[in-house]
């Protein structure tokens, strides 16, 4: 790999020594790692209770409010309903608002942060009463309910996954092994759009995506059985993880069938898997009814094929195919979900064939890319989930990461603005691509990109920068009134295609890299 | 050159960038009542001509800083129009909007180039500095008690820093004529800064004017005198062309304010106040007669009644005298060997003196004197472990300036934040340093990490976190609603050991050092 390496200079000439010195970061190396591990978590921390700081998605939106009123909703109904009262409508539980439409893991996670806040705040989570409960207070509790479920499990699973990595998960030079790990670490940790969503417009992906990280982290040291437990309980927070599957499911498959025993090794992972469903599933394996209940709830198919402006297939091509219209229902959902199975195959394939540690990685990002693209009923905060297997590619992939984080916010802007997010979105936005570019790391230098292909790519950044204010500024025609969230969609509908087939294009190189290596090695 | 200056810069811009994406992130944070008395500021400045700036009473905010700062007001007053015309209109409206406030923030933000010119001028010049300039510079931006006390408090703390720093810059640059002037400019902004005047006046009349014979001496002194006088008269002339001067001195010196603040600063007189309540107490038990003071310091009110029941009653004049006397041993050093290197120590000194024995100091003044420390935290070891101590004090201290329960995490995040930093780079900066040097250490890291704080340190700041949680958990639980003051009381006074220990450290090395 040809890589930009510093000349070692303290032999050599004392300024330019004096300069390295100056370009060193703080947490350089000789820094000792544990508490530069902390340092970068305290950090992200810091940013994340910064964040909190701003309005959450509906503050003061009666009657319906946003996903801070749908999440208290939930501590609410979970704490003063008995678990079978939870999916089902009642005169207590009226599920044409904002009902439960999440696994019961993520109801078990409600009930306990709902006992949290009912211990200092009973009004905030009142049954009935509570409706639209909004002041400081509750805010407050309720952002620490996210702060602390990110500094239990996705914090954590991100230390894991940088050691795994580290430790030999994926090939790493010397020089990344030794400065690489805290860069990386910070990409993971400062991920901008988890960090708005979570701590700004107010969700808890964090819990899902760090049980997803855990499990990618098992993975690659190897605890296959650990990873298919924690990638159960992601899908049990919340079903959006199942984009993940077929690359989980492809990697572990052909893990097992290179071993000695295949058939044992899956059942094996099958038994894993279905012990900690059940678990998770216990309050409603009584009866074939309830069970059907929780599952209908999860599956909202009467919601449409796609929601706003979101950047995916679908919606994009609507402008020229009205598929809603075109289409019921039925025929959509096999449409989408053959659409979809076709565009992870390659890379499920890839995985079954030959299974390996980055593969996976690529493939985790490809299979969810195909599910954001193609799946039905995606919202625009999906794209959180290609998103972390992209940051675990950073130091592979830094160009790709970086032009993905951009768009992607950029994809997330609409909603931004209508949570009146705006200065965190700036401020996220410039601390990400400060850290990204920190000085005396060698990311963003790697690549050299002729002059005409820079035209070609920076054609999109400035479309949307010019869009990020004429949203703000211009009032679109009475016509066409999301006419900039339209072109917003488009732009980043573009880049995500690309990148998705770039990465796509490297999972499938990987293969004949690593057999052209094999060969030089047998030679 | 340009080429070790290049990642240089780009660092500093880099650490700057950063700091105002954090600032950013703050905008929607608690602002006190400074903010008003700012916002004010701004309108009267820029609504009104300078003859009625001292005279104005439609706010209870008036202005109570000298010219300068009324000047640089309604410089920044003067895009306001091109945001909010009601920005700038007097009188200022009770609930400011969003705009308003970001626009204020802002200003606050964009100032602090001039703190960033100032350190990054004073790190690029001295070569040891030079080894990892960048650590001390984010010392400086990232410090957390400026964040608080500038972007979340509303101050602006971190422009007059930088004006400091920049006349500390000509003194070490050896251009004392300039150094004296921005200084005197800087008094003409807040005279807070007083402090530090002997100093100056010491360091400039032995450095700039003697040593030189008679005749040149005389005359440096003359044009020393006339370009401080300059700017005066250039803060001051209007307003004794309008006959206001008596006005404008009461304005920036009321005395009538009490020994401390409502919130006591964390420093020697806390001693002395918990002495004479601890001798009442005592004297009481063993059967005197001791009256209760009809003044409390804890209702923050003070009349002319001594708030003490044993211990003589303290005045302005006392502890202008114990200033000037704390700070003697650094005027005489200054005076007999008067050195561009030590400057910024003496400075800092001198400050450090102004905040432990000074008459009604407010816990924010501690910033003036942590932050030029920063600067030459990383000369030595000893350096290290004393602005290790004091950073965390110092910002502990102000700690009860942001009280809502929104800013909590805030504060102690940003407090732990900044230990870990300091943690990191100054380890990291030893290690490599010791194995640049070629020193025989086994593990370079380990000598360090042993020895950086020391055990009595260490159980020092853990003591905080002690405190800590006793203010916020326990306290609670044990006296209910009584004794609402204890928790800040404890912190005055735990704060106050560590800040009596930087001074007494403080002074030692300048004794032995300079």
């Amino acid at each position: 790999m040809a890589k930009l390496r510093k000349p070692r200079t303290s032999a050599v000439d004392p300024a330019a020594a004096a300069a390295a010195a100056a370009a060193r970061l703080p947490w350089h190396p000789p820094a000792p790692p544990v508490p530069t591990a902390l340092l970068i978590s305290l950090a992200a921390l810091l940013v994340r209770v910064l964040v909190s700081v701003g309005p959450y998605s509906g503050q003061g939106a009666a009657p319906k409010f946003g996903d801070y009123e749908a999440q208290r909703h939930w501590m609410e109904l979970t704490l003063h309903l008995p678990t079978s009262d939870w999916y089902r409508n009642t005169s207590d539980n009226d599920l044409a608002y904002w009902g439960l439409d999440y696994p019961p893991l993520s109801a078990y996670q409600s009930l306990l942060h709902g006992s949290l806040v009912n211990a200092s705040l009973p009004d905030a989570v009142a049954l009935r009463s509570s409706r639209g409960y909004e002041s400081p207070e509750s805010k407050l509790l309720l952002r620490w309910t996210v702060l602390s479920s990110d500094l239990l499990v996705f914090f954590p699973a991100a230390l894991w996954f940088v050691w795994a990595y580290m430790k030999g998960g994926i090939d790493v030079s010397g020089e990344e092994r030794r400065e690489g790990w805290t860069w990386l670490l910070a990409m993971i940790l400062i991920s901008p759009c988890l960090v708005l969503i979570d701590h700004g417009h107010f969700q808890y992906n964090c819990i899902s995506l760090g049980l997803t990280l855990g499990a990618i982290a098992g993975v690659l040291s190897r605890n296959e059985l650990i990873a298919a437990s924690l990638f159960t309980l992601a899908i049990n927070h919340k079903q959006m993880s199942l984009y993940f599957a077929p690359a989980f499911f492809g990697h572990l498959l052909g893990k097992c069938l290179k071993r000695k025993y295949p058939i044992v090794e899956v059942m094996k992972l099958g038994f894993m898997v279905l012990g900690t469903l059940a678990l998770v599933w216990w309050p409603f394996l009584h009866s074939y009814q309830a069970a059907l209940q929780v599952i209908y709830r999860l599956a909202p198919f009467e919601r449409g094929i796609y929601e706003d402006y979101v950047a995916n297939f679908w919606c994009s091509t609507s402008v020229i195919i009205k598929w809603k219209r075109l289409f019921a229902i039925k025929p959509l959902k096999l449409m989408s979900l053959s659409a979809t199975i076709l565009a992870f195959l390659p890379s499920f394939v890839q995985q079954v064939k030959s299974p390996s540690n980055l593969g996976f990685l690529y493939s985790l990002m490809n299979c969810s890319f195909s599910f954001y693209l193609f799946s039905y009923q995606v919202h625009e905060k999906s794209i959180l989930l290609p998103l972390l297997p992209a940051s675990l590619l950073a130091l592979r992939e830094p160009q790709m990461y970086g032009w993905f984080v951009y768009f992607a916010l950029f994809s997330m802007y609409p909603l931004i603005c209508r949570d009146q997010l705006l200065l965190q979105y700036i401020a996220m936005l410039g601390l990400f691509f400060l850290i990204y570019y920190s000085p005396g790391g060698n990311q963003g230098k790697r690549l050299k990109v002729s002059c005409g292909a820079k035209v070609v790519l920076s054609l999109p950044f400035l479309c949307s920068l010019v869009l990020n204010i004429s949203y703000l500024q211009i009032e679109p025609p009475k016509r066409y009134p999301f006419l900039f969230d339209a072109l917003i969609m488009f732009i980043c509908f573009s880049q995500f295609v690309i990148l998705t087939l770039y990465t796509n294009y490297k999972q499938w190189m990987l293969d004949t890299h690593s057999r052209s290596i094999g060969v030089k090695k047998d030679l | 050159m340009a080429s070790t200056a290049s990642p240089a810069t780009s660092a500093a811009a880099w650490a700057f960038a950063a700091a105002t994406c954090v600032k950013l992130l703050l905008v929607p944070t608690y602002r006190s009542t400074d903010f008003d008395v700012h916002r004010y500021w701004l309108a009267l400045t820029h609504a009104l001509p300078a003859r009625q700036w001292y005279t104005d009473a439609s706010s209870q905010w008036t202005l109570d800083y000298p010219p300068f700062f009324a000047y640089f007001s309604r410089v920044l007053s003067l895009p306001a129009p091109l945001v909010d015309a009601t920005l700038v209109s007097i009188p200022v409206p009770d609930a400011p909007p969003f705009a308003h406030l970001l626009y204020l923030r802002l200003t606050v933000a964009f100032t602090d180039l001039l703190l960033l010119l100032g350190s990054v001028l004073l790190l690029a010049r001295d070569a040891r500095r030079r080894q990892r300039p960048f650590l001390a510079l984010v010392l400086v931006l990232w410090s957390p008690a400026l964040l608080a006390v500038d972007h979340v408090h509303f101050q602006y703390n971190g422009f007059l820093m930088g004006l400091l720093l920049l006349s500390l810059y000509f003194l070490e640059q050896g251009w004392d004529l300039a150094g004296g002037v921005v200084f005197a400019s800087l008094l003409c902004s807040k005279h807070l800064f007083l402090v530090a005047a002997p100093v100056y006046f010491m360091y400039l009349f032995r450095h700039y004017c003697c040593g030189r014979g008679v005749v040149k001496g005389l005359g440096r002194l003359v044009l020393m005198g006339s370009g401080v006088a300059a700017v005066f008269a250039v803060a001051f002339a209007p307003f004794v062309y309008y006959g206001q001067m008596q006005q404008v001195f009461n304005r920036l010196f009321p005395f009538g304010r009490g020994l401390c603040h409502a919130y006591w600063a964390p420093n020697f007189w806390v001693f002395y106040i918990m002495l004479d309540k601890i001798l009442a107490f005592l004297l009481r038990r063993l059967g005197f007669n001791i009256a209760i003071p009809e003044a409390s310091f804890t209702g923050g009110l003070v009349g002319d009644s001594s708030p003490f029941a044993v211990l003589p009653k303290v005045t302005p004049i006392t502890t202008f005298l114990l200033v000037i006397l704390a700070m003697t041993p650094c005027l005489v050093k200054a005076f007999s060997n008067p050195q561009p290197k030590h400057i910024i120590r003496w400075v800092s000194y001198a400050c450090t003196c102004g905040f432990m024995f000074g008459w009604h100091v407010h816990e924010k003044a501690s910033l003036h004197f942590t932050i030029p420390l920063a600067l030459i935290a990383m000369d030595s070891l000893n350096d290290v472990r004393h602005y290790f101590l004091l950073s965390i004090v110092s910002c502990y201290s102000l700690f009860p300036l942001l009280f809502e329960n929104q800013e909590y995490l805030i504060k102690v995040m940003l407090l732990l934040t900044y230990a870990a930093l300091m943690w990191v780079g100054f380890t990291s900066h030893f290690a490599a340093n010791s194995d640049q040097e070629g020193k025989k250490v086994n593990r370079p890291g380990s000598t360090v990490k042993n020895g950086f704080i020391g055990w009595v340190g260490l159980s020092y700041l853990l003591g905080i976190a002690a405190i800590e949680l006793w203010s916020q958990v326990f306290h609670h639980h044990v006296f209910g609603d009584r004794l609402p003051f204890l928790p800040l009381i404890m912190v005055s006074l735990y704060c106050s050991l560590g800040m009596m220990y930087s001074w007494m450290w403080q002074l030692v090395c300048i004794v032995r050092h300079t």
